[in-house]
Order: C-alpha cells, then sequence, then structure tokens
C-alpha cells in the first residue's frame, strides 16, 4: 500500500508533537472526551484532535470516501460505519493493521465486531463500539397480550399480539439505510444472506435474495406493512420517529438501538415525560422469524481506520489501542449509549447500573450479524431501498427477484440507480 | 379592442448612423469594454467551462472513484445505459412536472404581488417588498427542512390544523406518497421563490408606459381590458426573462427533494439523479453522463424560450 511513500507530506505538528486528525461521527461528546484522556495517556508522543463528520452514515462515507480519493494526508483516524469497511479497504484507503495491534485488539471482543472489522481474511478495522438492535416492549402490552417474554418471540407473534391490543410496532419502513438494516436481520433470522457468493469482481456476486429465506423475509415485511401495526408513517419511519412513537400511548413493541434507553431517561429529566414511561419498557433478544432458529440482529456501530495518506500509521495505530481500551469503552457506553465490543466491559459495575440491558445487548452482539460485507455496498443497499420500498408494496415472490436484477445490472454498469 | 403597445424602436439603425464599419471611438469603446469584461468573462470560462469539458470527458469513460486502476474508455455506452433506463425517464418527467407546475404558479402568484407591490401606498412600500422578499433571503435546505418539519407526522403542525380538509387527517403522512410528496415540495418551491418572479415582474410594470394607461382609460376600457390589452402586452420581455431565469433553476430542483424525500416514492429529479451516480456511488463516469444530459436539457430549454417565444434579453433591460 501506499502508506509509506506518501508519508512525508501533510498533518500538523505543533510544537514537535505530532498530531492525530480523528474524523469522528457526531455523538454527545464522547470521543472528543476520549481524544482528550488519550492524548494526556500519550504524554507527548501525540496528541489528538477531533473533526466532526456529516450526522447520518451515507454522508460520513461520501465525504471521506472523496478526501481518501485524493490522497488527503490530513486524515489520520476514521470512525467508520462498518458496512463501508470493505469498500475503503479494497480501494487501498486504509493503512494495514500490524499483527501485534491485530492480535491485542481482538482478544475478548464480541464476533460480529470483528467480522466486521475484517475483509479479505485480514483484520482491517479495529473493534471500537458495537451497536445491535434490541426488541423493546411494554411490559403492561406483552402482558395484556399473554406474550412471555422470557422466551424468545417470533415477529408474527409480535404482530399477532399488537393487533389485538390495537398498539404499534416501531419499525424502519423509511427509505434509507435503516430498512436495508432491518431486512439484512430478517434474511439472516430466516437463514440466509443478501449476498450468496461475494466476490472482488462486481459483475461475479450472487444475491440471496430470490431464496427460500429472502422471500420469508420480504414477506414479514409486507405483513407487517399490512397489518397497520406499523403506524401510519411506517414507510417514512427512521429510527428516531420509532423512539419517539415508543414513547407515545400507542406504543407495544420496537425493534431499535439501545439509544432508545438513555433517551427516554432524559425526556423523564427535562420532564418532557412520566416515570411510568421507561418503568414500562422491557427489553429481549430481537424477534425470530422461525419460532425454532435463533434470530440474526442487526450489528452496527463503529469500528476505526487509519487512513493509508495519513504521515503517523505507527502513531496513529497506538493512539487507536489507547481509543478502545476498556476503561475508554465503558465510559462512552455509559456516558453516550454506545455499546463496547469489549465484552469485559459488560461486566464492569458501572455500565450494569446505567444499562441495565447490558447482559441482552451482550448476547444480541454474540448472535449479529453483519449487513453484505462488500465493495459495492452502496449499490446493494441502494437496490434494497429501492426495490423494498415503500414495504407495503413488496410482493414476496417477486420482490427479491426483482431487488437481485436490478442490484446485479447496477454492478454490471447496465442500470442507474 | 385591440392589444396596445408601443412600435419598436428601431435599436439597430439610429438615424445618423455612419455608413458603414466603426468609428474611432465606438472601436475605443470596444476595446475598454473587453479590458473591463475580459478578466470576469476569463473567471468564468475557468469556472464553467472548464468543469463542462472535464464532465463530458469523463462521461466517456467507465470511472468509479474508489477504482482508479480500471478506468476504461467505453465511448458512448454511458449515455446509452442512461437513455435506456426507466428511471431517467421517470426523473425526467418529475422534473418536468415540478418546474411546469412550479412556474406556473409562481408566474400568477408573482403577478399578483408585483401589482400589490407597484401600488401600494409609498409609505408601507419599503416594508412590503422587504416582507414580500424574505422567504428568497431563505437557503433553499432550511426552506425545505422548515417545509419538511411542518409536514412531518410527528413534528408538524399541518395535519391538526387542516384536518378539516377532506382527504387530511391527524395521521396523513404526506411523504409516504408520490403525489403528496411533490405537492410539498411544489409548495416548498413555489413559497421561497415567488418573490424572484415578483421582483422581475415588477420592473416589468415600471416599464410600461403611462401614457398608454391613461389613453386606454380615456377610451372607456375596464380595469380588466387594460390588464390584458396595456399592461401585459407590454410586459411581455420582462414575463418571458422571468419564465426563462424561473424555468431554469426549477429544472435544477435538487435541495427540497434531498432533504423531503431523498428521491422515495419516485420524486427523484435529475439532479438528483446525477448526484445519486456521481456523490454516492462515486461512479464518475455514469455521474458526469447524467449531468452532461441535464446540462443538455437546460440549455434546449433556454435555446426553447428564446427562440420559440423570441424572448429579447436586451429589451428586457430597458435597451
Amino acid at each position: 500500500m501506499a502508506a509509506g511513500t506518501l508519508a512525508a507530506c501533510g498533518s500538523g505538528n505543533s510544537g514537535g508533537t505530532p498530531t492525530l486528525t480523528w474524523y469522528i461521527n457526531p455523538d454527545s461528546g464522547g470521543q472528543a472526551e476520549i481524544a482528550s484522556r488519550c492524548t494526556a495517556a500519550a504524554d507527548g508522543r501525540y496528541q489528538i484532535q477531533v473533526s466532526q463528520l456529516p450526522r447520518d452514515s451515507p454522508a460520513q462515507r461520501e465525504q471521506l470516501v472523496r478526501r481518501l480519493a485524493a490522497n488527503d494526508s490530513s486524515i489520520d483516524i476514521m470512525s467508520l460505519d462498518p458496512p463501508y469497511i470493505p469498500e475503503f479497504a479494497q480501494a487501498g484507503f486504509l493503512a494495514p493493521v500490524p499483527d501485534d495491534v491485530a492480535a491485542r485488539v481482538t482478544e475478548g471482543v464480541v464476533q460480529s465486531s470483528v467480522e466486521g472489522s475484517t475483509w479479505n481474511d485480514k483484520l482491517v478495522a479495529i473493534p471500537f463500539w458495537a451497536n445491535t438492535q434490541l426488541l423493546w416492549y411494554r411490559k403492561s402490552v406483552a402482558s395484556a397480550a399473554g406474550l412471555d417474554m422470557t422466551q424468545p418471540v417470533t415477529w408474527d407473534q409480535l404482530i399477532t399480539a399488537a393487533q389485538s391490543q390495537h398498539k404499534l410496532i416501531g419499525a424502519q419502513g423509511k427509505r434509507s439505510e435503516s430498512l436495508t438494516v432491518w431486512l439484512n436481520a430478517l434474511v439472516e433470522s430466516a437463514g440466509g444472506h443478501i449476498i450468496a457468493t461475494n466476490s472482488d469482481k462486481p459483475e461475479q456476486i450472487k444475491l440471496g435474495l430470490d431464496s427460500e429465506a429472502g422471500r420469508r423475509a420480504a414477506a414479514l415485511m409486507k405483513k407487517l406493512a399490512d397489518s397497520g401495526t406499523g403506524g401510519p408513517g411506517f414507510s417514512t419511519a427512521n429510527e428516531d420517529t420509532s423512539a419517539t412513537g415508543f414513547e407515545g400511548p400507542d406504543a407495544g413493541f420496537m425493534v431499535n438501538w439501545p439509544f432508545v434507553w438513555p433517551r427516554a431517561l432524559t425526556a423523564v429529566k427535562a420532564g418532557t415525560l412520566a416515570q411510568s414511561v421507561p418503568d414500562d419498557y422491557g427489553w429481549a433478544v430481537y424477534p425470530r422469524v422461525d419460532a425454532n432458529t435463533p434470530s440474526a440482529p442487526p450489528y452496527g456501530g463503529i469500528n476505526l481506520t487509519v487512513s493509508a495518506f495519513s504521515p503517523h500509521v505507527d502513531l496513529a495505530y497506538q493512539a487507536t489501542e489507547c481509543i478502545t481500551s476498556d476503561a475508554n469503552q465503558a465510559y462512552y457506553f455509559t456516558t453516550n449509549g454506545n455499546p463496547a465490543s469489549s465484552t469485559a466491559v459488560y461486566d464492569d459495575p458501572d455500565v450494569l447500573k446505567v444499562f441495565p440491558q447490558a447482559p441482552v445487548i451482550r448476547q444480541s452482539l454474540e448472535q449479529a450479524a453483519p449487513r453484505p460485507l462488500t465493495p459495492f455496498y452502496s449499490e446493494v443497499s441502494g437496490g434494497i431501498q429501492r426495490d423494498y420500498h415503500p414495504p407495503a408494496s413488496v410482493v414476496p415472490d417477486k420482490t427479491g427477484q426483482q431487488a437481485s436484477d436490478l442490484i446485479s445490472a447496477v454492478l454490471r454498469g447496465d442500470q442507474l440507480l | 379592442m385591440t392589444q396596445t403597445t408601443l412600435p419598436p424602436v428601431p435599436k439597430t439603425e439610429p438615424v445618423s448612423a455612419p455608413p458603414r464599419g466603426i468609428s474611432d471611438r465606438s472601436r475605443a469603446e470596444r476595446r475598454l469594454g473587453w479590458i473591463l469584461a475580459g478578466p470576469a468573462f476569463a473567471v468564468m470560462l475557468l469556472v464553467t467551462a472548464y468543469p463542462i469539458l472535464q464532465a463530458v470527458y469523463y462521461s466517456l469513460f467507465h470511472y468509479r472513484l474508489t477504482d482508479p486502476g480500471n478506468r476504461a474508455f467505453i465511448g458512448l455506452r454511458n449515455y446509452g445505459v442512461i437513455l435506456t433506463d426507466p428511471l431517467w425517464w421517470q426523473s425526467l418527467l418529475v422534473t418536468l412536472f415540478i418546474t411546469v407546475v412550479t412556474v406556473a404558479v409562481e408566474l400568477v402568484l408573482g403577478f399578483a404581488l408585483a401589482l400589490v407591490m407597484a401600488r401600494a401606498l409609498k409609505s408601507i412600500r419599503p416594508f412590503l417588498r422587504a416582507a414580500i422578499l424574505i422567504p428568497y433571503a431563505v437557503i433553499t435546505v432550511v426552506s425545505a427542512l422548515a417545509w419538511k418539519f411542518a409536514f412531518g407526522l410527528t413534528t408538524g403542525f399541518v395535519n391538526s390544523w387542516f384536518s378539516w380538509l377532506p382527504g387530511v387527517s391527524t395521521s396523513t403522512d404526506w411523504f409516504g406518497d408520490k403525489w403528496t410528496s411533490l405537492l410539498v415540495i411544489c409548495l416548498a418551491e413555489i413559497w421561497k421563490t415567488t418573490p424572484f418572479i415578483s421582483l422581475l415582474l415588477l420592473a416589468g410594470l415600471a416599464q410600461v408606459p403611462e401614457v398608454l394607461q391613461e389613453a386606454a382609460q380615456v377610451d372607456g376600457a375596464t380595469w380588466w381590458q387594460r390588464m390584458w390589452r396595456v399592461t401585459i402586452p407590454n410586459m411581455k420581455a420582462a414575463i418571458m426573462v422571468a419564465l426563462l431565469f424561473r424555468s431554469l433553476d426549477a429544472f435544477r430542483v435538487f435541495d427540497s427533494v434531498f432533504v423531503m424525500t431523498a428521491g422515495a416514492n419516485g420524486t427523484e429529479s435529475v439532479s438528483f439523479l446525477a448526484y445519486r451516480q456521481t456523490i454516492s456511488r462515486v461512479e464518475i463516469g455514469l455521474g458526469s453522463a447524467v449531468s452532461v444530459l441535464l446540462f443538455i436539457c437546460v440549455v434546449l430549454i433556454a435555446v426553447g424560450f428564446i427562440k420559440g417565444f423570441k424572448v429579447d434579453l436586451s429589451q428586457a433591460r430597458g435597451e
């Protein structure tokens, strides 16, 4: 890779201490705090300054891709959403992870996070925080519907329960990345994969949407949309909309990331939500597609990557080890609500106090399945969003085939997206 | 009653025109003109012609930003892919729909506002003009977000205020359907750019000779007759320029679509399609070809207006 040869220019040196620029996704200030902690811990070897990326992950990718394609040497460390990691690695934008670093940063880390940091059997990113969706439920609604939430539940059960209680299920039907997240979880839970045969060559990628699992996933999507339990704004609902709905009087169930818990507690503190609402929150592992097969919940989060054009690759990797230390991950989990990738953090009493869901999150992360790992993720996800939206328009026997044809044609360069 | 306009001023044939060729004075003036406008012209060429030519060049390649090694010359294949794709034609139709609807409504509203501004009492005129112009001063993304929040299911007030209208209820999801999404997009565009059209028309109104109005009034013409036979025919150039500028602008609609629907439910515009290929997919070749086709459409609209409606841009400036 080009790391060494391009390392001569760029990046700031102030007073002899190299400055590492860390491009972060917007959060509640946690990454900036970790940057200053690691700057202090570095004892003058380096200092980290953060630079904020746009709010949603496709926009973060767009900015980083354009900068890296122009060999921008001002980027040292990047907080990257896992689905985009293969594209960056394949394009040669990432500095190779040294073997000793790779061994240290994968020890005691949840499996989905290691998978999401790997491309072509090599670790190309440092697991940082690992997100996963849980099934959130209102205890009152679940018990009124007679659901035993100590046992795994299926989507069919949820829809029936919500219908019987005239309550809503918060799922993300908006034409955005969240729709791909949902479909992927359904396909993986049904035992399939969106990409059946993977390849570096776009024309050799074979899709698995037109399979038994794909049809099952599409049928569930359609069933939820047609049942009316998604609510009136289902086809434009994202994670935030679902979280708002779940705080309301019609809430029954919801699949969403753990941020909904601190969100509700903050609203209680601000006086805009009654304490009885979060008291009624229950949580469990993501719903199953088939009663006898464990679900494959969505996996998300952020992993750290080091730019191949950084003049300080070695220092940047040292910094990533500091950033992802157990102490910092625990801090980030408890203050910003972003779950750790390190399993040890889940035993931390402070974490358990703030996030009583921690054991379920850990279990969910062990079961979670990443979205398709491919350098052409934008095309795959974009094609899915085009054909599976709005969810009510999905035809279980046809949409999979349609989406596969579209994505294959787009990958061959025969069609627009 | 027939239309009443002043006879055209013979601009190009001054009464005392010199026989042929240009005088020393005109030559000097022309040179001065070039010296004054030359640098701006050169900068214009640099910042507009260069990217356009580069886009035309890239559009002939298969070129993905993350895979520059596999860049290959493919001739006009990108254009073939685009022009045979239903998505292109759908986006083109949506763009044309937004253009026609917004420009037509804006013309009527803008004309009414221009009349109000022209007839308003002198004392309130500056405030009135400022008030009418405010939406135009708002950044398009901000206005798009404001309209999105206003119509949003969880954030908006529109559903509760207008629930007495048939078809509107507290659970109406405006962005869940193609036509309701397009309606909100058009409303946002109309709200924001009507002031622009009304300003251009106000300038046109000021040019209608008062003497013609008075003559028509003496002849017993009603307000409506004077409007159709005197005012509007005399404003033709201003109206055409306003229509041309707004049509070109409306055809490039991007921000409102991006913010409100991100192209969902078949609301993609041509600019958004270009954005998706170039920026999201980093397919520089394909995206450049979409941009070149968009550029050709804009040129066709401009030429169509100027030739088809015989718009004389210099006349609108009162030359």
